[in-house]
């Protein structure tokens, strides 16, 4: 199971990646391969506020039907419009390719939630 | 409850398994990847555990009678060597259980039950084969079953079997026989919509049989399959399942099974009043096939339908389909809506979305 070492971690399985106060996020391989193949992604719209620990999207595979998580709360800066045509990329590469939206940070504090690698690859146990 | 496991278990924890929780026992979801699976069954062959099956003997001089007062199709018509599929029903119509029965002889049937259904089938059989000179017995625990499916399922059972009469099977015949030296009942049925073959085996065998067919179909394309292929090719052929698509609130005529309600059947059946009843005043609501007509994810089992702003019946069974390569769903409408074209909105996780009902079976073999 693939873990960058310079990403922040939730425990609902969503990565983060900051540059500035700019948070890019998507969902971890762990997470891509208990969902399977994936078919369908519900992207939040970009210009809304998402807020951290709340459903911001959902995630659909062949199997089931999985809410996205925000792991932060901020502004929606941006969002990946190609996994609409090809959702199959958070399987095939979930922490470039596949990232999901943007968020632009509204509260530091909520950095200090989340996880560092190896607290993640601990919480998975 | 307990959650029971099969006498495959190990064998498929060995080999990666992913494992969910359904009808009481603990099933492989998925080996390699639900749509590889999906796709291996439908261009070269699968291999499933439904060892969770429930199977069941009448015998006796009564079996017949017996047999036919349980379920609405026509055994008489069986043969020795063949089965047949049929819905087991209540006094109202609705439906027990769905399930095939094999003819052993005149006086011996051999009948497939769902797992979930078990201990309702049991008891509601039971019960009336008091009623007839019949032995009455639950065999579940004597038996495992494997589900080999696919186009290259015959040329893998031929590998494994000197008895070549098994692998000519027609549809719906069964044989009991040799296969890589295992005593097992074969027979061509499935719920998968290929051809291909269930395999009854003594428990302690089925790991032996598994790793045999594996060994025998890998060079095939076979490829070890779980519950989610199981569930996504019987929607695509739309076969139901029972608990989602059929239960006891809706009859064998709503749910478009009337093909295996033999009303003219020599022997009376349980339920027989009524469906006469419900045919001849037509069903109130059917089971029909629905796409989606804007892009969205799939409906899932007991998703609002609309008519509208008017809520008219339910999704029972949706998935993403791995053939087509897009949500399909079945569900239950007022029979004047069921007409292929006519339009209707789904509440998908509090979004209405388009969608129309369609022709079905969604995947025909040899046509996609």
């Amino acid at each position: 199971m693939s873990l960058p070492q310079d990403l922040k971690y939730s425990k609902e399985h969503e990565w983060v990646r900051m540059a500035g106060d700019v948070a890019t996020i998507g969902i971890t391989d762990h997470a891509q391969d208990a969902l399977g193949d994936v078919v369908f992604v519900e992207l939040p719209e970009v210009g809304s506020h998402v807020v951290a620990g709340a459903s911001c999207g959902s995630i659909e595979s062949v199997k089931a039907v999985s809410d996205l998580y925000a792991p932060v709360s901020g502004e929606v800066l941006e969002v990946n419009d190609t996994l609409t045509d090809s959702p199959e990329t958070l399987n095939s590469d979930p922490y470039k390719a596949g990232w999901i939206l943007k968020v632009r940070l509204a509260n530091k504090a909520d950095l200090d939630a989340l996880l560092d690698a190896a607290g993640y690859q601990a919480h998975l146990g | 409850m307990t959650t029971r496991r099969t006498p495959l278990y190990a064998l498929q924890a060995s080999r990666g398994a992913k494992f969910v929780p359904f009808a009481g026992w603990e099933l492989p979801v998925q080996f390699s990847g639900l749509v590889a699976e999906h796709k291996a069954v439908r261009e070269a062959a699968g291999l499933f555990d439904v060892s969770h099956m429930g199977e069941v003997r009448i015998s006796g001089p009564d079996a017949l009678p017996a047999v036919e007062m349980l379920v609405t199709n026509e055994v008489a018509r069986l043969e020795d060597g063949k089965a047949l599929y049929t819905v087991m029903c209540v006094g109202n119509g609705g439906i027990v259980d769905d399930l095939i029965i094999y003819r052993e002889s005149a006086h011996s049937y051999f009948l497939c039950i769902n797992a979930g259904r078990r201990e309702a089938d049991v008891a509601h059989m039971a019960a009336i084969c008091k009623k007839y000179d019949v032995t009455f017995e639950d065999l579940s625990e004597n038996y495992a079953q494997l589900a080999l499916q696919g186009p290259k399922a015959k040329a893998i059972l031929q590998k494994l079997t000197e008895d070549a009469a098994l692998a000519d099977l027609g549809a719906f015949s069964w044989k009991d026989g040799t296969v890589a030296g295992i005593h097992v009942r074969v027979a061509q049925t499935g719920y998968t919509g290929e051809h291909g073959y269930e395999l009854y085996v003594a428990p302690a065998q089925a790991s032996a049989l598994w790793q045999a067919i594996v060994d025998a179909g890998v060079p095939y394309g076979l490829l070890e399959c779980g519950l989610g292929a199981r569930d996504t090719l019987r929607l695509e052929v739309k076969y139901p399942l029972y608990g989602n698509d059929i239960d006891l609130e809706h009859n064998a005529y709503e749910a478009g099974l009337g093909w295996v309600v033999k009303l003219n059947k020599k022997h009376d059946f349980i339920g027989k009043e009524a469906l006469v009843a419900i045919k001849a005043a037509g069903p109130a609501r059917k089971w029909v096939g629905i796409e989606m007509l804007e892009k969205s994810g799939a409906p899932r089992h007991g998703y609002a339908i609309y008519d509208g702003d008017r809520e008219v019946g339910v999704v029972t069974s949706g998935t993403h389909s791995p053939s087509l390569g897009k949500p399909i769903a079945v569900g239950y409408v007022p029979s004047e809506m069921a007409a292929v074209g006519t339009p209707l909105f789904i509440d998908i996780r509090g979004k209405r979305v388009a969608a129309h009902i369609v022709k079905t079976p969604f995947y025909v073999r040899g046509e996609s």
